[in-house]
Parts: C-alpha cells; structure tokens; sequence
C-alpha cells in the first residue's frame, strides 16, 4: 500500500528531476572527494557549500509550494518553520563544543558564560544527544504549526488574514529570539560549531555529507509531496483551494485538510533549517525576518506555483542570482527582487515552468498541425 | 461526524420552527415555521430580503439561528451541527452560479461528489473502488458526459458545466436538496428546461427551491411559500398566493 502510494504521484517529468536532484547530491560530493584540486572536474567546497544552500531552500520552496500552490493558504511565515529547525540543529550544534569554547565551560555555552548564566536552562536538556535534537527539529516546527493551524483554521481564518496572522508569527518570532533572556544566543544568534555527530563541520568531507544530505532530503520531499497531491487527498485539497465553500457543502470537513499539509510543509521546512545551519555555520534571528518568508514565496511564484518541480527551479534561479548580484552589483540586487516580482505577476503567472510546459505545449501543437 | 442529536422528532423532512436569525438587530429571519414532507418539491419565493438565502444557510449550517428549531429527517437537530455533518446527513445545496471545480477533470469532480469517502486520513491511502467506478459510470451515462470525463472542467461550456453540477449533486444522492436561484440569468428556454430537469431529479429527492421568478414557479407547478421579512407571508398553490392580496402588495408595492 505504500509503495502504491508513494508512486501514484509521479509523472516521468518529476521521476527524471528527482533523479536529477539525487545525481546533484551524489556527483558533486565525489567530484570534490575524489579529484585533485588540480583537476578541471574537481568542484571547490565552496561550490559544494553553496549548492548545498540551495538545496536547503529549494526544500523551504517546495513546503511553502505545498501549503501556497495546492492549497492557498498564502504563508508569509514559513521562515519561522525553518530558522525553528535551524535553532534546534544549533542547539545539538553548540552542546557538542563542549569544553574547546572561548570560556572553556563544559556545559555552558559561551553565550551563557557571558551572559552569566548559572545553568543550562530547562529547554536546552537533552539537546547534547542527537537521538534527542533529531527529533525535535521536525516536533518544534510542526507544534507550532498545529497550534496556529488549529485555531486559525477552525476559525475560519482565510486569504490575507490568515498570511497576516503567518507575518505576525514570525515577526513576534523574530522579536522573542532578540532577547537575550531566551536564552538561545539572542542578537548573535549561535556560531563557531565544531562537530556535527562526532565529524568536524569545517572539514570538506563532512560538507560533501552535508550537501549529499540535502539532496536526499529534497528528494525524499519530493517524493512524499507528490504522494499527498497525487491521492484522492490531493484532489480533495486543489478542491478546497479553488472553491472552500462547495467542499463544505459535499460534506468535506475542511479545516482537516489544511491542518494536515500546514503540518507537513512546517515539518519539511524545519528540516531543511536544520540541515541548512551546519552549512552557513550560524544561526541567528535573522532568519526570522519577515523579508525571509516573502522570499520563500517569490521563489515558488518564479519557479511556478502549484507544481512540484517550480518551487526547486525558482528557488535556485532567484538564489542564484541574489548570490551573483550581492556580490557583482549589491547596490542593485533588492531593485532586481522587486523588478522580478513584478515581472512574474505580469507575464509569468505560471512561473518558469508554466512557461516552459507552454512552450512545448505549443510545439506538440504546431507539430500535430503539420502532421 | 457527531451523532445527530435527539430533537422533538416529526414525519416532516425538514421542519423549521419559529427560527430567527438576526445581523446587528436586522431580523433576516422572524419567528419563521416551515415544514416540508419527505418527497416533496416546494418553491420558496419572496421579495429581495425577504430571508430566502438566510434560511438555506440555517438549513445548510452556514448560519446558527439565535432562536428556533431546525430539525432534519425527523431526528437531526441541525441547530447544533456544522456545514460538513448536515452535509452528511443528506443535504445537499445547489448555488446560484454553477459552481464545479475547475482545475479538476470531470470524472475528478464527480468522484469529489460521490457518497461516501470525506475523511483526510482515509482519502490519503484510498484508491477507487469498484463500487464507486460502477457508479462514476452510471452518472457519466445519465449526463452523457461519458467523452468528456478526463476533460478539464474549466474547459466545458456553459452547459456542460451545468450538468456537470446536476451529476455531482447525483453523486451526493441528498435526501433533500437545495436549490438557489436555478433561472438567475437564463433565456426563457433554459428555464424551462431546468423546471423539467428539477421535476426529473424529484423523483427521487426531496428538492426545495427559492427563486423569485414567478414564471419559472408556475412552470414547477408545486406548492409555494411566500417569505417576506423572514416570516412566512402565505402557502399554497400558485394561483392561491398569487390571488391573495398580502402577496400582491408584498411583491407590486403598495
């Protein structure tokens, strides 16, 4: 039954872009391995680092796509999901510094020392042992996800409130983890890690691991999204997107249906946070900008809404662009956000896929004509 | 779904009892009573604001009453049940403008439709039965829409569309069925058509209408209550209302 309801989804297109996604994973990490720097085939960590970002994003792309493209609930606050699977990876991440930090305690971390804390707060039990972050990366992001969910679904909460209301999460996110009183690092956030599971994290073996991972966990995403939209769940979903009320009137118990993929996409997205941490080697509240979410959503509005395949395409394309701009022309990059944004609304309202389907639809027309 | 609560139990199918609705201190609906018999195809008419939306809504759980029973089949107390349950139970509403869902295929839209499976937990893991592909094919047949099954509903004409709604509310097999508006907008043909099509779908449904043209009720030829500022102004056949004088000033001014 699983096996059935994990291929019911799949199309040839989305079968050859996982397999597309996996070969990123595993070809670039064995380029880096295995080539002498000296090689042209050798792929520099940086690359690695910066692929393995990507990847990160592409899978917050792809929960956002989930709640956004095949249900409309516009999120603007899906950031929160994954800077709160970011913090939990950075929690493990500074326990296991141990002693070797600046104050040399061997269960404080720095921050603490400094901010003269006496001892580990309640919160922070438990986070030494990976059995215990691992876990707690994708139940931190998905209880919150329940509980606004639960309210704002069964209240009725729909359209602009509902991304209002996401906005505001992260927004008081962003404020609460500013406080040093948290006890999460506040303003500076947390930094200088140095293991990950018993292997440096600066190491170019452990990047390779880290970018490999990233890539599996996309694909997994993929594959489990394309399970949900492609069962009759997922009909029951788009249904619920494109006409609520009907759906309640056949009988649909609707607020089940939203909470379940807001559930989903927040777990997703916490994982990629987390995986997302031991690659940039920081986390801080930052990530809780609502500028961050905003992002996340014009991704999949480039790549193409309410597909599987565009939240991944948009997310490198904008990324890669913001990475090339801020460094070519930084001056430049925020107008460039705006201008496509713009752009997309106006002539791409299927994103790049969309057009790219449109365009091959176009040709298998002209095709069928001459023929 | 919550098991229907025991109410004062009646022979009626739907029984509605000095029901009012009030928004800010307007009274959509005052101290309305309205019972309709298992079988029956009734007309509701009224003035614009006479209540007529407002009571499928209390009756389709869109709306809570602040006052009076609503009891459905005898037994359900709908006061205390929402859209998805009363839904359930055997209700099922029709809109003014054809609503289907767009993006899916036709065949999609009825299996949406169909009796039965509503539960996300088992919609994750369900695939088709037999039993419902039987019945999928039966109702392609009925609407003869048997070659445009995998077609894209957004792409059907006007309609199509339109008995694609009727299959739908088909698949659901109501007990009682709702009807808003069906002739909003149509040329006199069509209407007429669609008074033969609800007379077909009486057969074996219960069907309430609120329309307020008369000429489309007349053409249904079935009993007719009158609403005006949410209570009921007068019942009985079309000629009888629309003899009675309180009907004729409601609806020509005074």
């Amino acid at each position: 039954m699983i096996t059935r309801f994990l291929w019911q989804g799949m199309d040839r297109n989305l079968r050859l872009f996982i397999l597309l996604v996996l070969a990123i994973g595993i070809v670039l990490p064995l380029l880096n391995q295995l080539m002498p720097p000296t090689s042209p085939f050798y792929v520099p960590s940086w690359v690695l680092q910066l692929i393995g970002k990507y990847l990160c994003y592409a899978s917050l792309a792809l929960a956002v796509d989930l709640v956004w493209g095949y249900c409309g609930i516009l999120t603007l606050g899906h950031a929160a999901f994954f800077a709160l699977g970011g913090y939990c990876m950075g929690m493990y991440l500074m326990r296991q510094i141990g002693s070797r930090g600046v104050y040399g305690n061997p269960v404080l971390p720095d921050f603490m020392v400094f901010l003269n804390y006496k001892e580990l707060p309640w919160f922070w039990h438990g986070f030494n042992h990976f059995w215990f972050a691992a876990p707690m990366i994708i139940i931190v992001p998905s209880v919150l996800a329940l509980a606004l969910g639960w309210f704002a679904f069964r209240s009725r909460v729909t359209g602009v409130y509902l991304s209002i209301i996401t906005q505001a999460m992260t927004f008081a996110l962003l404020l609460a983890f500013f406080r040093n009183d948290m006890g999460l690092g506040g303003n500076n956030g947390m930094t200088d890690f140095k293991d990950i599971l018993g292997f440096s994290v600066q190491a170019d073996a452990t990047r390779a691991v880290l970018c490999f991972s990233s890539a599996l966990a996309l694909a997994i995403f993929l594959v489990i999204s394309a399970a949900v939209v492609g069962s009759r769940f997922g009909k029951a979903l788009t249904a619920v997107r494109d006409a609520e009320s009907r759906m309640r009137f056949l009988g649909y118990r609707v607020e089940g249906y939203k909470l379940f993929v807001f559930v989903l996409s927040a777990a997703m997205a916490g994982i990629a946070g987390a995986l997302y941490v031991p690659q940039v080697g920081i986390i801080n509240p930052s990530e809780f900008a609502p500028g961050n979410s905003i992002e996340a959503v014009l991704w999949v509005a480039v790549g193409g809404r309410g597909t599987l395949i565009g939240p991944v395409v948009g997310a490198f394309i904008v990324n890669w662009a913001k990475t090339y701009l801020t460094g070519a022309l930084p001056e430049v990059w925020l107008f460039a956000l705006g201008a496509l944004f713009i752009a997309v609304t106006l002539f791409l309202p299927r994103g790049v896929v969309g057009l790219w389907s449109q365009l091959r639809g176009r040709g298998q027309v002209k095709k069928a004509v001459a023929t | 779904m919550k098991a229907p609560t025991h109410a004062r139990s009646t022979s009626a199918l739907l029984y509605l009892s000095g029901v009012t609705v009030s928004f800010d201190g307007f009274k959509a609906l005052n101290n309305l009573s309205l019972l309709v018999e298992p079988g029956e195809m009734r007309a509701i008419i009224g003035p614009n604001g006479a209540g007529k939306t407002t009571m499928m809504d209390v009756v389709t759980g869109k709306t809570r009453p602040d006052e009076g029973e609503v009891v459905f089949d005898g037994t359900a107390d709908l006061t205390k049940l929402d859209e998805a349950d009363i839904a359930t139970l055997g209700i099922g509403r029709k809109f003014q403008k054809p609503t289907v869902f767009e993006n899916h295929t036709v065949r999609d839209n009825l299996l949406l439709a169909l009796a039965g499976l509503r539960s996300w937990r088992k919609l994750l893991f369900a695939a088709p039965t037999k039993r419902e592909n039987d019945r999928l094919a039966e109702i392609l047949g009925i609407i003869r829409m048997e070659a445009q099954q995998h077609m894209q509903a957004a792409r059907l004409s006007h309609g199509q569309k339109q008995w694609l709604e009727i299959g739908m509310l088909l698949a659901q097999d109501p007990k009682l069925l709702l009807v808003d508006e069906p002739v909003a907008g149509m040329t006199d043909v069509e209407t007429e058509t669609t008074a033969q099509v609800l007379r077909e779908i009486n057969r074996t449904h219960s069907v309430v209408v609120v329309e307020h043209d008369m000429n489309f009720v007349r053409a249904l030829g079935v009993k007719v209550t009158v609403l005006h500022e949410g209570s009921m102004l007068a019942e009985g056949s079309i000629d009888q209302v629309s003899a009675d004088p309180r009907v004729v000033e409601v609806y020509l001014g005074r």
